[in-house]
């Protein structure tokens, strides 16, 4: 800025960056409307940039902008696309914008995900505005009958999934699920500093914590490892004779993945999707619209083995260490071929420390394991479990803690 | 401080052949004072660009390589108790208090990594290998380091950075890393470099390659990390399998297919790569090489 212009110039370069500025604010919520993390810091740099001359070509500004915003590769990938729609007027849009008509319009696979979460809230609710009354303030009195519901969450344990048909008893279910998988995160990462012990001298501390004594090893400091947490890996079947759980397995993947590290999931039909970041959305409606994308083809047939190749080769060797437990939940009914299902369970089990697989037709009356893909997986499952209700769910506990 | 062409010349310089964008991302480095955050497969030479970035700035590498139960006294300062005891037994007799102070100084200091990072005259370059397999712990007190460039320790007081040292973290993702350490960085990507940019690197880096084989190599590279492998080769391992075949003098891949194939051990490290790498699969990637 010139320390010597007249007034009204200086007023035009203050309005020019003002609207820079604005623009600026703009485009930093696209970002975080897209999934950036973006903070205070970040803005105050990129105006920074803006400032000192990086604006002068769009590609430069774009290529710093990118290094600056971005903390992850999908981040990284995505950058170039919205910055070009932003700056340059090209017509890509924000995805959350994409992402609210697509919900509405077409993409029914979602719902048969969700299990038709929005809407139904919304159907109840207006079901319980037709409940007559006397004036109109009955929003608050909908919340009191929710909130009695919940109560009798309870209640619901032993129900099987497929046989909760009332929308608002599935809700329960859904929001019993996220409740029971996040205490059990706490529970089990507690777990695991309780029991810590040290077994090797650590000579070097010793010393030091014996100065006082004038060196004499009085009292001795012991070396510890440190046990790594357990880590949950999650692979869930999302095909068509699955539908009828799908929804809440998602939610109780969504409560072991919120705000905890040490899980990964994952959606197979015919393909295998990543939903890890998707589903660490904190609000889970928002996680499941995200999910809607990335599970394109959901409700179709299942080629486990297929999926297990994918995840063997481009996911196993980042995800999984030697604490590992590896949580499949399908029905094993592959439409694929069972003996790639075998080979590829062999080498998932010599990889991890536990297979879990959950199924929750297990529970069915008169259910033997004899298709042919869950045939060829059962040597290699540590734990074969039914999961069809809470109560089933909340008793994998005591096994994943003694790992 | 030099701008973003001056930097991509001396990257050039020092034989690093970078991808365009990474000269921006250094400017960055020094304009903004953030730390540079480098993820991506692994092989595809991350740490190199520490090593680069060291020698564009004419200043020393100071390496800290992260493993899991890294620890303060092995990443930042430790005393030395050794010394301690003996001039502890030397000094009996002597005034506490001046004992204590003398063993409490700079000379029984023994510096790590982090603090001799902050304790340089000439900005160093720091690189923080594999932050991912370090503990949260670490990369919690880390973040708190990278922000403050101040060290505390108890016995001797605060000590400040006296230039702000060039940080380089590089990650292979074995760990997700924490969003607030990633906000705190900027973020650059690496990919595998394309067929060109490998030839020029070969060229950089082995001696007596000429331009037509090493172009050669690395489109045979290109195409053999397409294949469905278990352990994709690197550019280190292209590196390794281009001196194999100058030191076998081969002049052009289409002259010694055998040789090619009984090299490729360089490039594939598992049974089952090898397996699948089989005389035919090598003969049809050779004769896609144009």
């Amino acid at each position: 800025m010139s320390c010597c212009g007249p007034a009204p110039d200086f007023d035009a370069a203050d309005e020019v960056s003002r609207l820079v500025s604005g623009k600026l604010a703009a485009f930093l919520k696209t970002l975080r409307d897209n999934g950036f993390a973006v903070g205070l810091a970040e803005g105050r740099d990129a105006a920074m940039l803006m400032a000192s001359g990086y604006m002068a070509r769009s590609g430069l500004l774009r290529s710093a902008f990118k290094h600056l915003f971005s903390a992850r590769k999908s981040d990284w990938e995505k950058f170039d696309g919205l910055f070009d729609a932003f700056w340059l007027g090209k017509r890509v849009r924000s995805r959350s914008s994409t992402m609210g008509s697509a919900r509405a319009a077409n993409n029914p696979s979602l719902k048969s995900l969700a299990n038709q979460q929005p809407e139904p809230r919304a159907a109840s609710d207006a079901a319980m505005d037709q409940v007559p009354s006397a004036d109109g303030a009955d929003a608050d009195r909908s919340g009191e009958g929710r909130m009695e519901g919940a109560s009798r969450a309870e209640n619901l344990a032993d129900v099987d999934f497929r046989k909760m048909a009332d929308p608002g008893q599935l809700e329960q279910a859904h929001e019993a699920a996220a409740r029971l998988a996040k205490a059990m995160r706490t529970r089990l990462s507690r777990r695991d500093l309780a029991r810590r012990r040290g077994y090797r001298l650590d000579l070097r501390r010793t010393i030091h914590g014996n100065i006082s004594h004038g060196g004499v090893p009085i009292s001795l400091v012991m070396r510890q490892r440190k046990t790594k947490p357990l880590r949950l890996v999650m692979l869930l079947d999302a095909s068509g004779s699955m539908s009828m759980y799908t929804g809440v397995f998602l939610r109780f993947i969504h409560g072991v993945l919120d705000e905890f590290r040490e899980a990964e999931a994952f959606l197979f039909h015919t393909r295998l999707a990543h939903v890890s970041d998707a589903m660490k959305e904190k609000d889970a409606a928002r996680a499941l619209d995200r999910l809607s994308i990335l599970a394109q083809g959901a409700g179709g047939g299942t080629r486990i083995g297929e999926s297990l190749q994918t995840f063997n080769r481009w996911h196993a060797a980042r995800v999984i260490h030697s604490r590992t437990v590896v949580m499949i939940v399908s029905d094993g009914y592959e439409t694929g071929d069972a003996a790639l299902l075998g080979r590829e369970m062999a080498a998932l089990g010599r990889r991890c420390r536990r297979i879990v697989w959950l199924n929750p037709m297990m529970a069915w009356e008169g259910y033997a394991p004899v298709a042919a893909g869950i045939k060829a997986a059962l040597p290699h499952v540590d734990l074969y479990a039914p999961a069809n209700t809470l109560g089933s769910l909340a008793a994998l506990e005591p096994y994943l803690a003694k790992l | 401080m030099k701008n973003r062409e001056e930097i991509a010349q001396a990257l050039a310089a020092t034989g690093y052949i970078a991808d365009g964008e990474l000269a921006t991302a250094i400017s960055l480095m020094q304009l903004l004072r953030r730390p540079l955050l480098l993820e991506g497969e692994a092989g595809v030479g991350k740490t190199e660009v520490a090593k680069a970035l060291a020698s564009v700035h004419a200043t020393e590498l100071i390496r800290l390589q992260c493993y899991e139960g890294l620890d303060q006294s092995s990443a930042l300062y430790e005393w030395n108790y050794q010394r301690q005891l003996l001039s502890i037994q030397a000094h009996r007799g002597d005034d506490p208090n001046d004992v204590e102070q003398q063993i409490f100084s700079e000379k029984y200091l023994l510096e790590r990594p982090l603090l001799a990072a902050i304790r340089r005259d000439k900005p160093p370059v720091l690189l923080i290998d594999e932050i991912d397999r370090a503990d949260d712990e670490f990369e919690a007190f880390l973040l708190e380091l990278l922000s403050d460039f101040q060290v505390s320790i108890p016995e001797l007081g605060t000590i400040t950075a006296t230039a702000i040292p060039h940080v380089v973290l590089t990650s292979n993702g074995t760990r997700e890393l924490s969003d607030a350490l990633r906000r705190r960085c900027l973020y650059h990507y690496v990919d595998y470099p394309d067929a060109d940019r490998e030839a020029r690197i070969i060229m950089a880096r082995i001696d007596g390659a000429s331009a037509s084989l090493s172009l050669q190599i690395a489109r045979m590279v290109e195409s053999i990390r397409k294949e469905e492998l278990r352990k994709v080769p690197g550019v280190a391992e292209t590196l390794d399998w281009a001196a194999a075949l100058v030191g076998l003098d081969v002049r052009d891949l289409h002259d010694a297919p055998e040789t090619v194939h009984e090299t490729l051990m360089c490039l594939l490290k598992t049974h089952e790569d090898k397996a699948r790498m089989s005389r035919e699969i090598t003969e049809r990637l050779l004769g896609k090489v144009a």
